[in-house]
């Protein structure tokens, strides 16, 4: 397999594992408003289900985004895809 | 000024230009003791900082194609976060979206995850590999990835229909809150805002709309945690709201419980003047279904990796690297006020409700709440509204009806803040709404300049000439825009949600399958953009005629039938017609990587 295939493929796997966390968190956990309401776990003392729409998703969302590039930015160096620092 | 010495000073310039902003409301508080009068405190906020947008934009004039386009490609990471947190938070943003979620409370927070979620798939999908592509705009990628006219004019007119529709909403925001700080009529101060947006755009394109984008930011991410903070410190609700709310939050629902939400009679609700609403959805209670929720946070998550003016920032970064981080920037910088508009709703709401704080006006007489000066204010500009349906002389939560934007507006001076925080919020709000039209005005200017008359019509044209008609153009569209505005057809949100739509049914599968799917070739894309556009648009059409839709598919949730036209006649089409050719796919393979040279070259 050629170094670009591999790489394409660590690319593609990241894409999807990203993807997934991103599903649940945007999508998934929100079929669960109710039940999320009725839990007994409260962040700060807000319900489950309106703390996760107003900040915990939102959140998530931003650590995700800086975890993928940077382990993006690890593959492209394992294959010397990386760019040249030139400006 | 030379250029590589100015991107390194950024820090510096921003540093002194904020420090500069805080003195600027400190001596506007100042003045404000010393007897000047609300109107003369809300003109010179807005006429300060205008004034500076037009500064900038004057100073970062250009007669470079790449500086016009994509700001030279060497906006770091941080600031290009910024500028495209401001282009991204519009007027809706700023203005409607607290009033939205003080009136449908969860149901409407879907809209908080859908516009932060979309920047994971831009992050992931998109925009590190349309960077390496090394386009001007996004029918550029199209025009070149697929090949052809059919295509490139495709992608031309989706964007131009989704972002007209975006921009109209946005000139409306700059027009009301000109009209309101300005005391002009709102058919006047539509042209007022205008002149403003295309002040900073005209002259430097890319260039002078990013350097005037980060300074809206500042000034709008102030003048929304300012109030936010003062307000829940002057309440005793917490001294950093987001994180200690959670009592109000709970009180909100117990006043709910004891008030109840009587529904009005049609009759009653024909006296209320349009566009004023009152409370008849619980606060933080679940509401909504859950594909109500899902399906709107979809289309808000699809639609943002597909408009173009959010897209075309991030081939301003200096390489794909920085691209993907910025993202992560400017995902941080929205979060900072997007995460504070709940917590702005939920103060006003109960600063409102709340019998037992001075501020409180349900359970007062309703002469008492008549004879409140800011009700008199408000009720004045048509934004507030009470009435003694059940005639017993006591205001009940169904008898209060306020206009979305008030929640913004007005809740400082509901408070009891100084004037000052007023004027600070609306020249927040027109900073938000001036630098998201400036940024769609662009990316539909550069669309028809770029990829319509450069590359279709007149490809020998050169570069003082195609700088030209970009100008023009940016005219031409403003002064369009601004005319549908004055109609006041569709509410700001409304507008703004349905934009997402458009540009989700046109463009989110064939930009996603252009780079990920090799397969997918030239009349699979047009077919993708063409049918979902239509069908997306027919959609509407019927829902807004009395259709009965399906799935649970509303007005403003049409992209999901669009986009799913798009992604399946695209597949089908392709697979019908030949396999791209050999330069096609090297071309992919290619964007793929970070490294080496962008496709298209530094000039084209």
């Amino acid at each position: 397999m050629s170094k670009q295939k591999q790489h394409w493929e660590k690319t593609r796997n990241l894409l999807w594992i990203t993807l997934a966390i991103w599903f649940v968190f945007s999508i998934g956990i929100f079929f669960f408003g109710a039940e999320m309401e009725a839990s007994s776990f409260r962040p700060l003392g807000y319900p489950l289900s309106y703390y996760m729409t107003c900040q915990g998703s939102l959140g998530i969302f931003v650590i995700l985004i800086f975890w993928f590039a940077g382990r993006q930015e690890k593959i492209d160096e394992e294959f010397g895809f990386s760019e040249r620092e030139d400006s | 000024m030379i250029k590589g010495k100015f991107i390194d000073n950024l820090p510096k310039v921003y540093g002194i230009y904020t420090g500069g902003f805080l003195v600027f409301i400190i001596l506007m508080a100042i003045a404000e003791q010393a007897g000047m009068t609300a109107k003369t405190i809300g003109i010179c906020f807005v006429a300060f900082t205008v004034s500076i947008y037009a500064i900038i934009g004057y100073l970062s004039r250009t007669l470079q194609v790449d500086a016009y386009y994509v700001a030279g490609r060497q906006v770091p990471t941080v600031f290009n976060g910024m500028a495209t947190a401001a282009d991204w938070m519009s007027g809706a943003s700023f203005v409607a979206m607290a009033g939205g979620i003080y009136f449908k409370g969860y149901g409407y927070m879907a809209l908080l995850v859908g516009w932060t979620g979309g920047y994971v798939l831009v992050a992931s999908l998109l925009a590190p590999y349309l960077r390496k592509f090394g386009c001007y705009t996004v029918p550029d990628f199209v025009g070149t990835r697929y090949g052809g006219n059919a295509a490139r004019l495709s992608a031309v007119l989706v964007l131009t229909v989704a972002s007209f529709t975006y921009v109209t909403a946005q000139i409306n925001a700059t027009g009301t809150i000109a009209s309101v700080a300005l005391d002009i009529p709102f058919g006047i101060a539509v042209y007022v805002g205008l002149a403003s947006i295309l002040l900073c755009s005209m002259l430097g394109g890319m260039r002078a709309v990013t350097w005037t984008q980060v300074a809206q930011y500042i000034v709008l991410i102030i003048a929304y945690l300012l109030p936010v903070f003062w307000i829940s410190n002057k309440m005793g609700a917490g001294v950093f709201p987001h994180l200690m709310l959670a009592d109000e939050v709970a009180r909100i629902a117990e006043l709910e419980g004891q008030f109840g939400f009587t529904k009005n009679s049609a009759a009653d609700l024909a006296t209320v003047p349009k566009g004023l609403a009152g409370i008849t959805k619980a606060h933080s209670a679940v509401n909504a279904t859950p594909w109500a929720f899902i399906s709107l946070a979809i289309c808000m998550m699809a639609g943002t990796a597909s408009l173009p003016h959010v897209m075309m920032r991030y081939f301003t970064t200096p390489s794909v690297k920085a691209a993907r981080r910025s993202v992560g920037w400017s995902l941080f910088f929205i979060f900072l006020l997007y995460s504070s508009a709940p917590m702005l709703a939920t103060l006003s709401k109960l600063s409102l409700m709340d019998p037992t704080l001075p501020t409180g006006i349900i359970g007062k007489s309703i002469a008492d709440v008549q004879a409140i000066d800011w009700y008199q204010n408000w009720n004045q500009a048509n934004l507030m509204f009470v009435s003694d349906f059940n005639g017993n002389g006591t205001l009940e939560l169904n008898e209060f009806f306020m206009g979305g934007k008030a929640v913004v507006l007005a809740t400082p001076e509901i408070a009891g803040l100084p004037y000052v925080i007023s004027g600070l919020v609306a020249a927040g709000g027109m900073a938000a709404a001036m630098s998201t039209a400036d940024g769609l005005v662009l990316a539909i200017a550069n669309a028809l300049s770029h990829d319509l008359y450069y590359k279709i019509i007149d490809p020998k044209a050169e570069t003082a000439k195609r700088l030209i008609v970009a100008r023009v153009l940016l005219v031409i569209i403003g002064f369009a825009g601004a005319t549908i505005a004055a109609l006041e057809i569709q509410g700001i949100l409304g507008s703004v949600i349905w934009a997402f739509d458009f540009a989700m049914s046109g463009l989110f599968f064939p930009l996603v399958l252009g780079v990920w799917w090799k397969r997918a070739n030239g009349p699979g894309a047009v077919a993708g953009m063409l049918l979902g556009l239509a069908s997306g648009t027919a959609y509407l059409i019927w829902v807004r005629t009395g259709g009965a839709g399906f799935w649970g598919v509303t007005q403003l949730t049409f992209g999901i039938v669009g986009s799913l036209v798009s992604l399946v006649s695209m597949v089908v089409v392709s697979l019908m017609t030949a396999e791209p050719d050999a330069a096609t796919q090297k071309m992919v393979d290619e964007v793929r990587v970070p490294s080496g040279k962008t496709v298209l070259g530094k000039q084209h």
